[in-house]
């Protein structure tokens, strides 16, 4: 194996102490390097770079050395070498890192320029911070609080500007608001591809617009509202409905498709207001889809399911679990489990001892759709990797059971478990269905729980602690942000007592659960829910490397062609 | 947009002198406004589809310079300038004179058609103020008197007509 290189390293010198930062590092980021804000607004680490809000001023200088000789000057005063300072300021973003740079963050010139840039932001900008609903998480708020001159020397009109431009289906733009840094022209032109985005009527009316007839349609317009700096962009749902500083933050993620792509959610007294994408340099950078912001929106859905049932009638868990017990034992040696790719790690290794508990054949159902190589891949199932990991399946699912379904038709499989899959979509028609007694364990009503014999509801990913494994065979965990609804039941709860039903016994709380974990899953090794980093970890990914994976390219995902293709080549 | 034969050509020839299509959006407005006398609706369209951009970079471009038309104009184009020189020797007075001449008010079609009254920044002929630009000819030292001059003239063109 060969070790990566060193990245060059540069050593500057940032308001008196110096940092080696990687070549090809501009001063903001080296700056944070050595925890100095570098008040900034146009700049975004992950677009490129324009420098137009002038923000982040700073003064630099060089070592001074002699023209001729190239010799040091040296300061008598100090002893140490004279720096040449520019004599006017320099913006950090578009200036990178050269080798003695010298950076003043604090210097009386510094504080000048940004008062001057936070008096020309603030002139035509609305004082209407008291209904804005990017207070609270507002760079302007912050830095005119931080390095603004405190009072207003503006005594004319300030501009009119329209107030609320349907920009889309999902972003609502206030103009008055906003201080022309252009990030979302950026976000949509470069990450998106989708250029709709533009200033018009440049100069003191300069207007950020679609073109007349077109709209910001695409499933990414909400990064545009999280980066944009002020409240000029709105998310039309969020809009109005709450004070950001009310809101609890959870880390989660993003379960639509296999990229898993890192998020946190927004919640107060147990009622989720938004989901907004959460940085993973390995993962999803800092974007997230708009689809996987509206997943929230089922969790109090009318066809929620929330009382226990057995046989059709409200029932309790643990009459349902001998309900479950009795099915289990007259129809022994009958019995399939279907598992779920939507399940957590944990949740699958459950169900694998609950099938093994059983001596039940495990099947999974696979989605698949459409990638669209930025944030959502074709695999639909978030988590078909912890499934291969945990040893629930071995080769990889398909859309539809039809062995199952054979099975049913021959009258070898009497009971069903499954575990929030439905039946029916998987390919099982109603006279099967009707043939073979259901456990089923889900969120929500389908058919198949329908004509389930026994029906237990369990937690949405908001609900409940757990850990995906997505595409790249990164083990990413989500916590639980909101208390589930009464009646429903933590699925490891659920499992380890069907598994209990079945004669195994597990533990089902989540510390215990990953010491067995750890056991018994090869590559698991020492990780534990609590010590899994927020970025993830990844597994290694060599056994499964012969599996045709659906996925196609996606952001920091390449997929790999199967390991006996290679052999073959 | 009907664009005629020889400007085609030359929006065709004018991409080639550019290392990228995109430099060449602001000659092709100009060809465009020459040939119909203003940017007429999908002809940002058109200009985007043929240097391969979005609609939305050339409507950006579009809006920024007050000197492409979205509208029509008249027949003439009368260009007053407003700037010190010609303000302080009465370029508002000629303004409003050829304004009153021709029953219309700056910025507008006068209602025969025939011109439009634009009141603009400097046309660099400070020395001979009161200046006024009418099409592509320079107008010097334009009072009130030389204003029902020229607009007598324009109006005897259009009689001939």
């Amino acid at each position: 194996m060969i070790a990566p290189p060193k990245p060059d390293l540069v050593t500057v010198n940032i308001d008196g102490r110096e940092i080696a930062v990687p070549k090809g590092t501009n001063v903001i980021e080296a700056a944070r390097l050595v925890n100095v804000d570098v008040p900034h607004y146009c700049y975004h680490p992950k677009l490129t770079i324009v420098g137009n809000c002038r923000m982040c001023l700073i003064e630099m200088g060089m070592p001074a050395v002699d023209p001729a000789t190239k010799a040091p000057i040296m300061d008598p005063a100090t002893g140490k070498q004279k720096i040449n300072w520019i004599p006017r300021p320099q913006i950090g973003c578009g200036t990178n890192v050269s080798p003695g740079l010298h950076v003043k963050t604090t210097s009386p010139m510094v504080k000048d320029a940004r008062e001057g840039v936070m008096e020309f932001l603030l002139i035509n900008h609305p004082l209407d911070c008291p209904i804005c609903d990017q207070a609270g998480e507002c760079k302007l708020q912050e830095q005119s609080t931080g390095y603004g001159r405190g009072y207003s020397r503006f005594v004319e009109q300030k501009n009119v500007k329209p107030k609320r431009t349907q920009l889309g289906p999902r972003v609502t733009l206030d103009d008055e608001r906003c201080i022309l840094c252009s990030r979302c022209i950026r976000f949509s032109k470069e990450i998106a591809k989708d250029d709709v985005l533009g200033f018009i009527d440049r100069g003191s009316y300069s207007t950020l617009t679609c073109f007349p007839g077109k709209q910001l349609t695409n499933n990414y317009s909400l990064n545009t509202v999280d980066i944009c700096p002020v409240g000029a962009l709105t998310s039309t749902d969020f809009r109005f409905k709450m004070r950001v500083w009310f809101l609890k933050q959870t880390n989660s993620l993003d379960t639509e498709s296999s990229v898993g792509a890192n998020t946190v959610v927004w919640s107060r007294e147990g009622q989720i207001y938004r989901i907004t994408p959460r940085r993973n340099d390995e993962v999803n950078d800092t974007w997230m889809a708009d689809s996987g912001r509206e997943l929230f929106k089922t969790l109090r859905a009318a066809d929620r399911l929330t009382a226990v049932k057995v046989n059709g009638a409200d029932s309790g868990l643990d009459l349902a679990a001998n309900a479950a017990a009795d099915l289990f034992k007259a129809y022994a040696g009958a019995i399939a489990v279907v598992g779920s790719a939507r399940s957590t790690v944990e949740e699958q290794f459950l169900t694998k001892k609950l099938a093994v508990a059983l001596n039940a054949p495990t099947q999974l159902v696979s989605r698949v759709g459409p990638g669209d190589t930025l944030l959502i891949s074709a695999d639909r199932n978030p988590n078909v990797r912890g499934a291969l990991v945990t040893g629930l399946i071995a080769a990889l699912p398909a859309q539809t059971l039809p062995a199952l379904a054979a099975s049913v038709d021959a009258g070898k499989t009497r009971v069903i478990v499954s575990v929030g899959e439905d039946l029916a979509a998987a390919g099982l028609t109603a006279a099967q269905l009707a043939k073979v007694a259901v456990v089923y364990l889900g969120t929500h009503a389908n058919a198949t729980s329908a004509v389930a014999k026994v029906v237990l509801p369990t937690l949405a990913v908001f609900e409940k602690n757990g850990t995906l494994v997505n595409q790249q065979f990164r083990l990413q965990k989500f916590a639980k942000a909101v208390p589930a609804p009464a009646g429903a039941t933590d699925d490891l709860i659920v499992l380890a007592k069907l598994a209990a039903a079945a004669g195994a016994s597990v533990p089902s709380d989540l510390g215990s659960l990953w010491k067995l974990l750890a056991a018994e899953v090869p590559g698991l090794g020492p990780i534990t829910y609590a010590n899994l980093p927020e970025t993830g970890l990844l597994l290694d990914a060599t056994p499964f490397a012969a599996l045709p994976f659906v996925e196609g390219e996606t952001l920091h995902y390449k997929p790999v062609a199967p390991a006996v293709a290679v052999a073959t080549a | 947009m009907n664009l005629k034969p020889t400007t085609l050509t030359q929006i065709d020839e004018v991409i080639t002198h550019y290392p990228t299509k995109r430099s060449a959006t602001l000659p092709l407005l100009h060809l465009i406004q020459e040939d119909v006398g203003y940017i007429p609706e999908g002809a940002i369209e058109w200009i985007a589809t043929k240097l391969e951009l979005e609609p939305i970079n050339v409507y950006e471009v579009v809006t920024f310079y007050p000197m492409f038309r979205q509208k029509p104009i008249g027949r003439r184009h009368i260009k007053v300038c407003r700037t010190l020189s010609c303000a302080l020797l009465g370029g508002y007075k000629t303004c409003e004179q050829f304004e009153k001449e021709f029953n219309t008010h700056r910025g507008e079609v006068s209602p025969d058609g025939e011109v439009t009254v634009d009141f603009v920044e400097c046309l660099a002929s400070c020395g001979t103020a009161p200046v006024v630009l009418i099409d592509d000819d320079l107008h010097e030292k334009v009072d009130c008197a030389k204003a029902k001059q020229l607009s007598a003239q324009i109006k005897a063109e259009a009689k001939k007509r």
